[in-house]
């Protein structure tokens, strides 16, 4: 069963690294503010949408 | 705060930079998905009616269940939801990082290889070349044209995410990520395959290792293919469709970080009970039940987004599929791992449960997203409005109608067939020992299904024409002008000079394409070495095929017979009473690929040597009715007439002695010869038992001498 070690090696491997963008992105600063992201998504520069120009005035105060 | 905020607006009008994002590779993907997504349904409801349907086939190998099964399944998988991946990401990543992608040209790439990789499936798989791993079908030149054109988006995604104006990476971007990365490995690990002519190869492991990886791949596959993709997707799409903040932006990234670290260690789930050892088995299951916090969490964050906006969801036919989407995300989350408990696995697995579980996942989930983002992105991109809402409502509750019709008949069937097969006469004998009385028990369900089926393509087809009339009455906007100030830290302010890139584009890509490279190299290299003295045997008994029986082994594979048939006898009573003797681990060491199945129409096969004559076989494989009145398997009649390619067998069992399989030094060579002769030997013996017209040099001796020999190495009790 050598493939399960294999297996759980490159597991790790990914494991791994995922660790390391999470932490890259803790060091990052990129959780810092966890509300204006979802915030800022709706805020396209997008003529053709009315309502999205709504919505900024509405809760960007 | 008053000068702070002047002092950066000032620096903000004179860093606004003008772009433009690119709709044109947007609208390829989209049109991708529509196409291949009917293709894929329509795949579907053909093997839906063929399975009850035998006579279906008209006769022809290329339209028999077992090629078409995969090809259905394919389509659905990276041709429907691949596509609905790139249309959304090469439309949200521009958004999310305000820039154009990286380069149109990759794009292009990207979007033209990927269709290639579909035609080539589709042709290859009808034409019976595959590997026999299932969603892993595709032949060894095809799997490498997927890493190329995988790595192209890759590159073209990585990169575009350096040139960003926006600092913070939004969740639907580390979901795209940890996809792109994540399918990478598991593609190159259980493609690992030797080739032996131009269209065909041997996977490098053999029997339970090979059992493993593709198992390890297929839960992965579902995990990063058909759901973290679609993730990003939700996150990005609920919240714009709905025009309202996902619920928690905090939840969603527990929700990505949470599954990430989960996700890849459930995969041997999918083989409980099987001659896996024990503690693997418990591994998985442990991880699948953890599944559930994450994937519900971010189902709620998904649903509470609509929180207060039910009035909308009522009038939105948009928002209404995506909430089914969410919903069906939720129920197939909370059944996988429940599939994955061993008392409730040893019921389910097998069955028509499993179909009905991934229908509700790609039906639901997958299919519903991608219609809910389709009605909400053509509009956009052809800058007006839908063209119907009243269709898109009646495609709704059609494609909802259709759901339900598929999937609870197939539970139903599931379910009676599971118990039909363990249960026991108050004597202690089975009740149902033929197998067949448990198929046509649940033939009625089979048809609606069917009929549920019939019923989600036809609201697709309703989509297709809401959508053509859409982008017809509008003007397609192939570039949307936008404007942002840059990313500070991409700027280094150097002495005296013009601004720099905080990063040479160049170089980056380049150290990027190496490393993945030099990775998949690594990997082609120290695996398949480790693995070929790990294949030792353990059970002296068990022998190499012989080069018949490896021919006739290629022509079970060719022919999709794992589609229907199991190759696994688990350690139950009621499946060594019905089979005899369970599988071990030992005797699979030479099977390469390993062929144990996953969904048994028809039964196991692993104890098949020896039970019938050989006639039998002949006169069942020409047509199963007049053998098994009332059977519902394919007949293969072509198998009687069409001449082996004798030759052939020398690069077969060239190959499999470079994957370590004993035979001896230049058998390669002999190997013809021993094959004319055993061939001889069957057809004499079918002329004995009355078979008149028998062709000495004919594709069925091959396989009968395969299913003769199936798991006769070991003498049962
Ligand atoms: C659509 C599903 C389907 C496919 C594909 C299929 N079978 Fe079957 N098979 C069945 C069913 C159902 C039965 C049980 C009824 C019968 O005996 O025909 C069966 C029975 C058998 C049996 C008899 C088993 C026994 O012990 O009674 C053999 C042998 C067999 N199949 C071989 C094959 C081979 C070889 C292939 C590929 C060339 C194949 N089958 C493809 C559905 C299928």
């Amino acid at each position: 069963m050598t493939v399960m070690l294999i297996l759980i090696v490159i597991s790790f491997t990914l494991a791994i690294s995922f660790l390391a963008a999470f932490l890259w992105a803790v060091k990052n600063n990129q959780y810092e503010d966890t509300f204006t992201p979802s915030l800022r998504i709706l805020m396209d520069n997008d003529k053709n949408n009315e309502e999205n120009n709504d919505l900024r005035i509405n809760q960007v105060n | 705060m008053a000068e702070h905020s002047t002092a950066s607006s000032n620096e903000y009008q004179a860093n606004l930079e003008t772009f433009y994002y690119d709709n044109g590779i947007v609208k390829l993907f989209a049109m991708a998905t529509v196409v291949w997504g009917i293709a894929a349904f329509l795949y579907g409801v053909y093997v839906a009616f063929a399975i009850f349907m035998p006579q279906l086939n008209f006769g022809s190998e290329f339209l028999t269940f077992g090629r078409i099964r995969p090809i259905h399944t394919n389509a659905a998988i990276f041709a429907f939801v691949g596509n609905g991946i790139f249309m959304g990401v090469y439309y949200s990543l521009q958004r999310l990082c305000k820039t154009r992608m990286f380069s149109d040209m990759l794009g292009k790439l990207h979007f033209w290889g990927w269709q290639l990789i579909i035609a080539s499936a589709a042709i290859t798989f009808h034409a019976g070349i595959t590997t026999g791993k299932e969603y892993a079908e595709l032949e060894w030149p095809i799997d490498i044209l997927i890493a190329i054109v995988w790595i192209i988006f890759g590159l073209n995604m990585f990169m575009t995410i350096l040139k960003r104006r926006e600092r913070h990476l939004y969740v639907a971007i580390w979901f795209y990520i940890a996809s792109w990365v994540t399918i990478t490995v598991l593609h190159v690990v259980n493609s690992m395959e030797l080739p032996y002519t131009w269209l065909h190869s041997y996977s490098v492991y053999a029997g339970v290792q090979d059992a493993l990886v593709q198992w390890w791949y297929g839960h992965n596959a579902v995990a990063f293919f058909l759901t973290t993709p679609y993730l990003g997707l939700m996150y990005y799409f609920l919240p714009k469709a709905a025009n309202r903040p996902v619920y928690s932006y905090k939840l969603s990234i527990i929700h990505f970080w949470s599954l990430l670290f989960i996700y890849i260690w459930a995969g041997p789930h999918h083989l409980l009970y099987t001659s896996l050892p024990d503690w693997a088995q418990s591994l998985g299951t442990v991880f699948s039940i953890m599944l559930i916090a994450p994937s519900w969490g971010g189902m709620l964050n998904g649903l509470l987004t609509l929180r207060g906006a039910w009035d909308k969801v009522r009038e939105d036919p948009i928002l209404k599929f995506m909430v089914v989407a969410v919903t069906a995300y939720g129920m197939a989350t909370l059944e996988g791992p429940m599939l994955a408990v061993k008392s409730i696995n040893a019921l389910s697995h097998y069955t028509d449960w499993t179909i009905a579980h991934v229908h509700v996942g790609v039906l639901g989930w997958n299919g519903f997203l991608t219609f809910g983002v389709l009605y909400w992105l053509i509009p956009k991109l052809w800058n007006t409005k839908l063209y119907s809402k009243k269709l898109a409502n009646a495609h709704f509750w059609i494609g909802t109608l259709g759901i339900l019709t598929y999937v609870i008949p197939m539970y139903i069937a599931g379910v009676t067939q599971g118990l039909m097969w363990k249960q026991f006469t108050p004597e202690g004998v089975l009740q149902y020992p033929n197998f067949l009385e448990t198929v046509t028990q649940i033939l009625p369900m089979y048809m609606i299904r069917a009929t549920g089926g019939t019923i989600y393509l036809v609201g697709a087809c309703l989509m297709v024409y809401n959508l053509v009339k859409t982008a017809k009455q509008g003007s397609f906007v192939k570039n949307e002008k936008d404007q942002a100030t840059p990313f500070p830290f991409q700027y280094i302010k150097e002495t005296g000079e013009r601004q720099h890139r905080w990063l040479e584009r160049k170089p980056m890509a380049m150290l990027f394409v190496a490393t993945i490279v030099i990775a998949i190299g690594g990997a082609v290299e120290i695996i398949p070495m480790i693995l070929i003295k790990s294949n030792v045997p353990t059970i002296a008994s068990v022998k190499p095929y012989t080069p018949l029986e490896l021919y006739g082994r290629d022509m079970y594979i060719r022919e999709g017979c794992y589609t229907c048939h199991s190759q696994m006898v688990r350690p139950f009573r009621s499946e060594t009473e019905r089979y005899r003797e369970y599988s071990k681990v030992g005797e699979f060491v030479y099977d390469h690929p390993f062929q144990w199945g996953s969904k048994r129409t028809g039964p196991d096969l692993h104890r098949e040597g020896g039970k019938y004559n050989n006639s039998w076989h002949y006169w069942h494989m020409n047509n199963p009715r007049d053998i098994s009145p009332g059977s519902i398997m394919p007949a293969f009649p072509w198998l009687l007439t069409k001449e082996m390619d004798i030759q052939s067998v020398s690069a077969k069992i060239a190959a499999m002695m470079t994957l370590g399989v004993p035979y001896p030094v230049g058998y390669d060579k002999v190997a013809p010869q021993d094959l004319k002769t055993q061939a001889k030997l069957i057809a004499t013996q079918l002329v004995a038992e009355g078979v008149t017209d028998v062709k000495e040099s004919a594709e069925i001796i091959a396989l009968i001498a395969y299913l003769q020999r199936l798991g006769t190495d070991i003498k049962a009790k």
